[in-house]
């Protein structure tokens, strides 16, 4: 008799009667590909004529007289002095000056800043006595804190690094302590209610959900180790992007100077699409991105 | 009834510490319900009744300031597995997949993976999401998540389920098919099941018997067996259902009435 009720009750219920109402892909036609192959050509178009437009009045404005070429050389120009300091070595040796003193920065502020924002955001009391020193740090510009650097560590490489660390390290901690602190709790309550010991929950629940904000983090604190470091090199250096800006203005190498502007936005470019792909990898789950 | 209870709540009260007040806030109080081996219980009460301070004491997350909490006659300390919780908004892991997601509880019982993963593949099966298995949660329907919930909490064998209003956020259609399925993987599975709902007509639907609560601090007012043929088409318009559904309504009616006059009464202090 059980099983006739069991039988019956799956005939007058459907075993997947709301699958589909949100499926999201269906079978696409051959059609549909090629029209949104075209669709993806058009938006590349979209998306680049702002800078094409961009560009061709950087060109133009200066050969038509509305800007000095002297100050403003055409694009073409600072294209041929770009190639110019490929091709002489140059460039190569302020990228990687500038890439070096970022990354390893950035990679100690990193290594330092995950684990202890983890444990402060762990330990409710510890994130609710730091957070408010921490959000001071934060918010005092690091590069103002440049002089003090090099009065204690001098005009080479430390300096420039400690900087870096000190710039990169608050969005990471401050947004590690965040994604800890904001987990929902209905997710620990359910891992609890499982019987996982502190740590597993930790390490099974709570970390996994503050990937997302510890990379929002990560991603600020690159933008902020480019920035810092540029600055620390114009002020004093030998070598570097920010070295290299300076120096031609001094010298009155123009186009030079604009060369290493447009390195400089390459590379932070450059680092952001590397940042973006890392993050998609590790938060594939997500419906947003 | 001769045997054991499966899940005895004996004279449970739970009190909580008032901010700015030093009177203790009654949540609960005197709640004793038995829940026999297999059975289909449901609790329907106002809001306020304090269902959830219950569940709390039922998954061992909170102590009860007084009475006992038996299951299978041992007395509940804490969480564990014996116990399998489904909630209202799912608590599903958005970042693993809805396999992944069953395997969770089988993880804290310590299965090793290949066992892990035959058997979220049968419970997946149970709840009709065969197929489904490598969907992220928000690749899901709001209904299909709560399947992967209810195939979690039972992938583990835990002894009683207990479930807290979990079609409450679900549209009406997808709410009464779950119902169908809930009571089909009822019977399949035999699992004792603690039903937990503000819903007259669906506490009359699934429920074999029917606890009514009371409103602040919560008490059992009434319980109800039901019976009702459940076999034929459009159960819920029949007269049966429409006889209990309406003694359930006039329970309740009278506890909505004092919750709101409690509410004002609180109100103008």
């Amino acid at each position: 008799m059980s099983s006739a009720m069991v039988s019956s009750a799956v005939a007058t219920a459907p075993p997947t009667p709301d699958v589909g109402v949100e499926a999201p892909e269906q079978a696409h036609t051959e059609v549909d590909s090629r029209r949104r192959g075209f669709a993806a050509v058009r938006r590349f178009a979209v998306a680049s004529a702002a800078i094409v437009a961009f560009l061709a009045l950087w060109e133009i404005a200066p050969r038509v007289g509305l800007v000095d070429p002297v100050f403003l050389p055409p694009f073409s120009t600072v294209v041929d002095a770009f190639v110019e300091l490929v091709r002489t070595g140059a460039m190569w040796e302020h990228v990687s000056a500038s890439v070096f003193r970022a990354l390893i920065g950035f990679t100690i502020a990193v290594g330092i800043a995950i684990p202890t924002g983890l444990a402060i955001g762990w330990y409710k009391p510890v994130a609710n006595f730091l957070n408010p020193i921490l959000e001071l740090f934060r918010n005092t510009a690091a590069l103002a804190l440049l002089p003090v650097f090099v009065l204690i560590l001098g005009i080479g490489e430390e300096s420039k690094i400690a900087l870096v660390i000190y710039a990169c390290s608050f969005p990471v901690l401050l947004n590690t302590i965040s994604g800890v602190r904001t987990v929902d709790p209905l997710l620990i309550k359910s891992a609890s209610s499982l019987g996982f010991s502190p740590v597993r929950l930790f390490q099974k629940v709570v970390l996994p959900a503050a990937v997302p904000s510890i990379f929002v983090g990560i991603r600020m604190a690159a933008a902020a180790s480019i920035l810092v470091l540029i600055a620390a090199e114009m002020v004093g250096a030998k070598a570097g992007l920010g070295y290299l800006i300076t120096a031609s203005q001094l010298n009155f190498q123009i186009p030079n100077m604009y060369a290493g502007i447009v390195a400089i936005a390459i590379l932070g470019l450059i680092l952001n699409a590397i940042l973006v792909l890392f993050e998609r990898r590790l938060s594939r789950w997500r419906a947003t991105i | 009834m001769s045997e054991q209870p499966k899940l005895q709540i004996d004279h449970v009260a739970k009190r909580f510490a008032r901010r700015g007040s030093r009177d203790l806030f009654t949540a609960i109080e005197d709640v004793t319900i038995d829940v026999a081996p297999g059975e289909f219980l449901v609790l329907v009460g106002p809001s306020g009744c304090g269902k959830s301070t219950l569940l709390d004491l039922l998954g061992g997350l909170d102590r009860p300031s007084a009475g006992r909490i038996l299951l299978d006659g041992k007395e509940i300390t804490g969480p564990g597995l014996d116990r399998g919780i489904v909630f209202q908004q799912y608590a599903l892991l958005p970042w693993r997949t809805a396999r992944h997601n069953i395997e969770f509880g089988l993880e804290a019982k310590g299965l090793p993976r290949a066992e892990r993963r035959r058997r979220a593949e049968d419970y997946l099966e149970l709840v009709g999401l065969a197929g489904f298995g490598d969907r992220y949660p928000h690749e899901l329907s709001g209904g299909m998540k709560q399947r992967v919930a209810i195939a979690r909490s039972l992938a583990f064998d835990p002894e009683v389920l207990l479930m807290d209003e979990p079609f409450a956020a679900l549209d009406a259609q997808t709410r009464e098919s779950l119902q169908d399925e809930l009571l089909r993987i009822w019977r399949e599975t035999r699992k004792t099941i603690l039903f937990i709902t503000h819903g007259i007509d669906e506490a009359v639907y699934l429920g074999q018997r029917v606890a009514v609560l009371t409103s602040r601090p919560g008490r059992v007012k009434t319980t109800l067996d039901i019976s009702i043929d459940r076999s034929g088409e459009d159960v819920r318009s029949s007269e049966q259902f429409r006889h209990y559904r309406h003694e359930i309504w006039t329970l309740l009616h009278g506890e909505v009435e004092r919750a709101r006059a409690i509410e004002r009464e609180t109100a103008n202090v």
